[in-house]
C-alpha cells in the first residue's frame, strides 16, 4: 500500500512538526509514504470565501499530484473535507471522483483503514481534545452532540491508546473555536471571542496541551494562548500519537 | 456595495463585542436553551426518524405546493373564511390595511407573526395612522424599546430583566428599579388585558396550515394570540405559502419537533386550531409569497422553505450567540436568516452568508434537516459571482489563486513570508493585521516541511 501524503500549505509553512510526525507515524505503522513535492493547497481558502471558481488550478494540481496513490492521507480534517466535497475537474472528472473517494484524514485512516488497535506512544500529560468541526460534522470522525445517536470518536479512540495521557473533560464538547478560514480576519471580534471561550474551557479543566485533528483550529487557539501569556501548548494529534518515552 | 447598505454583520458584531460581559451573558443564556433542547430530544429515541419524516413531508409539500395551496384555499373558503393572496410585502400590508379601514377602526392587536416583521407591517400601518400593539410579551417589550426582534422565538432575548424593568417603568408605570419577572409579567398582563378587551381586530401568524381541512394552527406559550383572536370581531391570519402541511395527522410529527427544538418543552402550552369564524366574527387569511416562489425555483436553496421557525439554529450557533440577533440586520436573524435574506435582497444581505464558520451545528439541530451550512457556502459563491463583494477581496483572492496554482511560486512566497516574519516581524505584527490585534502569529519555523523532506528523505 502506497500513501500519498498531502500536507496543507499552512502546515508546510508554519507547523512542519505536525507533518513530520504524520509521516513518521505512518512509516512506523508499516505504510509506504510518498510526499509529492509539487503540492500546494486544496483551494479551500478561496472556495470558502465564495471564489470556488478560482480553484481550478489547485484542483488540477491536486489531481496531478495524487491520482496515482492507493490512498491520500492528510493531517487536516478541514482540507480533506474540502477535497471530498468540492474537488472537480472539467476534463478529468473520473479521476476527480477517484481522488475524492480515496482521501482520508489521518485519524480516520488509522482507525478505519489500518484498523490499528494499539500504539506504543507515551504522553504523560493532561490533554484537552478539540473536536474540529469539519472533521467532526463534515467527515464524521466523531459523533455530534446535536444528534440523538450513539457516541464515538476516532481521535479519542487513538488518544486512549497513548500511555500516560490524561484526557480532561470539557463543558462544551464540540463547540467551534471560531477560526473559520477567512472568517478569522473578516469577523475578527466574534472569531477571537469564540477562540477565547474555547481556550478557557480547556484551561478551566487543567489542560497542559490542547490537541486535535486540525492544525488550523490549533493555530487559532495558539495565537490566543500566546497572547494571554499562557504556558499551555497546542499539539497536532499526530505529534502525540508519534511521541515516545524519552 | 450600495450606499443604502447598513453596517454589515462584522461591524455590528464588533460593536456587540465591546461589552464582553454582555456577550458572555447572551452566549450562556442561549447555550442553556440549547442544553434544554438536547435534554428534551434525547428523551425520544425516534428523534432522528422524526426529523427525517418532517423533512420528507416538507419536501413533498414543496414539490406539490400549488396543488396544496389550492386545496387549502378551497377548504378555507368552505369554512367561511375570506382568502387573500399577496405577491409581496407591499400587497400584504395593503390587504391588511384595507380590512382595518373597512371596519372603521384605527388600532389592532397582533401576536406571533414573524411574517409581519418581514413585511414591516407595523411601520406601514403607523404611517397610515393605525396603532398596532404586539401582545406577545417578548414582542411587546421590543416594541416598547422601538427595536426589531433579535430572535424569531425569543424576540427580546438580548434584553436583561433590569432593562425590561426600565422600559416598563417608562411606558407602563411600574416603580423605578423593579425588575422582578413576576411583577413585570403581571404588569404586562394587566396592560394587555385592556388591549384585548378594546381592540376589534386581531392579527396572528400561522405555524401550520392544514390543506386537508382548511384549518390553521398557532403555537404559543402565553395564549395571548388566543386572547386577541377570541375577543376580536375580525381575525386576520397572515401566512407564508410554505406553511402548508397536507393532513392534520402530520401535526403529530411537527408539533413534537417544534417546541422541543425551540425551547426544550415537549409542546407549546397552546397549540390552537382555527377553522371557522364564530357566529358574528369575520376571519381572513392572507397568503403571502414575498420571494418564496423565487426561492422555490433556486435548486440549491429551495429547502430553506422547509423552515418551521423554531430558532434552534440560532441557539446553537456559536456566532449568533456571540454577535446578537440585531447584527444580522434582518427580521430573521441567525443561520436560517442568513440563507433566507439574500433571496430577498442579495446586495443588502451579501454579508450574512459570510457570518459563519460553516461549523455545521445549525444543520444538525434543524428539525426539518435543512442543509443550512451547505447553503451558506453556496450563497457565498452566488454572491461573489453576482459581484456583491469588494474589489480588494477579489484582487486578494486572485493573488492567492496565482500563488497556490504554481508550486514554484508557492514555495518561494512561503519562504519569503517566513523570512519576513523572522527578521521583520513588525511587517505582520501590527494593527493593520486583524489576526494580530488579539492573537499572536505562529512562530515561523526554521524550515518548511518541504525543505525538511528534501533534506531528510529526498535522496532515498
Amino acid at each position: 500500500m502506497t500513501v500519498g501524503l498531502f500536507i496543507p500549505c499552512y502546515i508546510d509553512q508554519f507547523y512542519p512538526g505536525a507533518a513530520i510526525a504524520t509521516l513518521q507515524l505512518l512509516e512506523k505503522l508499516g505504510v509506504t509514504v510518498v510526499y509529492p513535492p509539487k503540492q500546494t493547497c486544496c483551494g479551500q481558502p478561496m472556495a470558502n470565501s465564495g471564489y470556488e471558481h478560482l480553484t481550478t488550478g489547485c484542483n488540477e494540481l491536486f489531481i496531478d499530484n495524487f491520482s496515482d496513490f492507493d490512498y491520500i492521507v492528510s493531517p487536516s480534517g478541514s482540507c480533506i473535507l474540502h477535497i471530498k466535497d468540492h474537488l472537480h475537474s472539467e476534463g478529468r472528472e473520473n479521476q476527480a471522483v477517484q481522488v475524492r473517494r480515496k482521501v482520508y484524514e489521518l485519524t480516520e485512516f488509522l482507525t478505519d483503514v489500518l484498523k490499528i488497535e494499539q500504539l506504543d506512544a507515551v504522553f504523560p500529560h493532561k490533554v484537552g481534545l478539540h473536536q474540529s468541526c469539519h472533521g467532526q460534522r463534515g467527515l464524521k470522525i466523531s459523533q455530534m452532540t446535536e444528534l440523538v445517536a450513539a457516541p464515538f470518536s476516532k481521535p479519542l479512540q487513538l488518544l486512549n491508546m497513548v500511555k500516560g495521557l490524561e484526557l480532561i473533560p470539557l463543558n462544551r464538547q464540540d463547540e467551534c473555536c471560531g477560526f473559520g478560514g477567512t472568517f478569522c480576519v473578516a469577523e475578527e471580534a466574534v472569531s477571537v471571542k469564540m477562540g477565547v471561550d474555547r481556550v478557557s474551557d480547556h484551561l478551566e479543566h487543567g489542560a497542559e496541551y490542547i490537541t486535535g485533528a486540525d492544525m488550523s483550529c490549533l493555530m487559532h487557539m495558539e495565537g490566543i494562548l500566546r497572547r494571554q501569556g499562557s504556558n499551555v501548548k497546542v499539539l497536532h494529534i499526530a505529534e502525540i500519537l508519534n511521541s515516545s518515552a524519552q | 456595495m450600495s450606499a443604502m447598505q447598513t453596517k454589515d454583520h462584522a461591524e455590528l458584531a464588533g460593536q456587540f463585542n465591546t461589552d464582553e460581559n454582555r456577550v458572555d451573558w447572551h452566549d450562556e443564556t442561549l447555550w442553556w436553551i440549547r442544553q434544554k433542547r438536547d435534554k428534551a430530544v434525547n428523551q425520544l429515541p425516534e428523534w432522528e426518524l422524526l426529523r427525517e419524516t418532517a423533512s420528507k413531508i416538507k419536501e413533498h409539500v414543496l414539490s406539490n405546493l400549488s396543488n396544496y395551496l389550492e386545496a387549502f384555499e378551497a377548504n378555507v373558503l368552505a369554512n367561511g373564511i375570506t382568502v387573500h393572496w399577496a405577491a409581496d410585502a407591499k400587497e400584504h400590508n395593503e390587504i391588511v390595511h384595507q380590512i382595518i379601514k373597512k371596519h372603521g377602526v384605527n388600532r389592532m392587536v397582533k401576536s406571533k407573526s414573524m411574517l409581519t416583521e418581514e413585511c414591516h407591517l407595523n411601520e406601514y400601518l403607523a404611517k397610515n395612522g393605525i396603532e398596532v400593539i404586539d401582545s406577545d410579551l417578548g414582542e411587546r417589550i421590543v416594541q416598547l424599546a422601538k427595536e426589531p426582534p433579535s430572535h424569531i422565538v425569543l424576540p427580546c432575548i438580548h434584553k436583561k430583566k433590569e432593562e425590561i424593568g426600565d422600559l416598563f417603568h417608562e411606558h407602563l408605570g411600574t416603580p423605578a428599579g423593579v425588575s422582578d419577572p413576576q411583577i413585570l409579567t403581571e404588569t404586562a398582563r394587566q396592560h394587555l388585558r385592556e388591549v384585548f378587551l378594546t381592540r376589534k381586530i386581531a392579527l396572528t401568524g400561522v405555524n401550520f396550515a392544514v390543506a386537508e381541512t382548511g384549518e390553521f394552527v398557532v403555537c404559543t406559550n402565553e395564549g395571548n394570540a388566543d386572547m386577541g383572536a377570541h375577543l376580536s370581531e375580525v381575525h386576520i391570519a397572515s401566512m407564508g405559502i410554505e406553511k402548508i402541511i397536507p393532513n392534520r395527522e402530520h401535526l403529530g410529527v411537527f408539533l413534537r419537533l417544534l417546541t422541543r427544538s425551540a425551547t426544550g418543552q415537549p409542546i407549546t402550552t397552546y397549540s390552537s386550531h382555527y377553522k371557522k369564524p364564530r357566529s358574528g366574527q369575520e376571519m381572513h387569511i392572507v397568503i403571502v409569497d414575498n420571494g418564496r416562489s423565487v426561492q422555490l425555483g433556486r435548486k440549491d436553496f429551495r429547502n430553506s422553505l422547509k423552515c418551521i421557525r423554531c430558532g434552534a439554529c440560532m441557539n446553537t450557533c456559536p456566532v449568533y450567540r456571540r454577535s446578537g440577533g440585531h447584527s444580522y440586520h434582518n427580521a430573521i436573524s441567525g443561520p436560517i436568516g442568513s440563507i433566507l435574506a439574500p433571496n430577498l435582497d442579495m446586495e443588502e444581505y451579501a454579508d450574512l452568508p459570510f457570518a459563519s464558520t460553516l461549523c455545521g451545528s445549525c444543520s444538525n439541530v434543524c428539525p426539518v434537516k435543512i442543509d443550512i451550512h451547505d447553503q451558506l457556502y453556496k450563497w457565498r459563491q452566488v454572491i461573489v459571482k453576482a459581484g456583491y463583494t469588494t474589489k480588494a477581496k477579489t484582487a486578494g483572492m486572485k493573488v492567492m489563486e496565482w500563488t497556490l496554482s504554481s508550486p514554484g511560486i508557492y514555495h518561494a512566497a512561503g519562504k519569503a513570508g517566513r523570512i519576513v516574519m523572522k527578521y521583520a516581524p513588525f511587517a505582520v505584527n501590527n494593527t493593520l493585521n486583524p489576526w494580530y490585534k488579539q492573537r499572536d502569529m505562529p512562530k515561523p519555523p526554521a524550515e518548511s516541511f518541504d525543505e525538511w523532506y528534501k533534506k531528510n528523505r529526498g535522496k532515498k
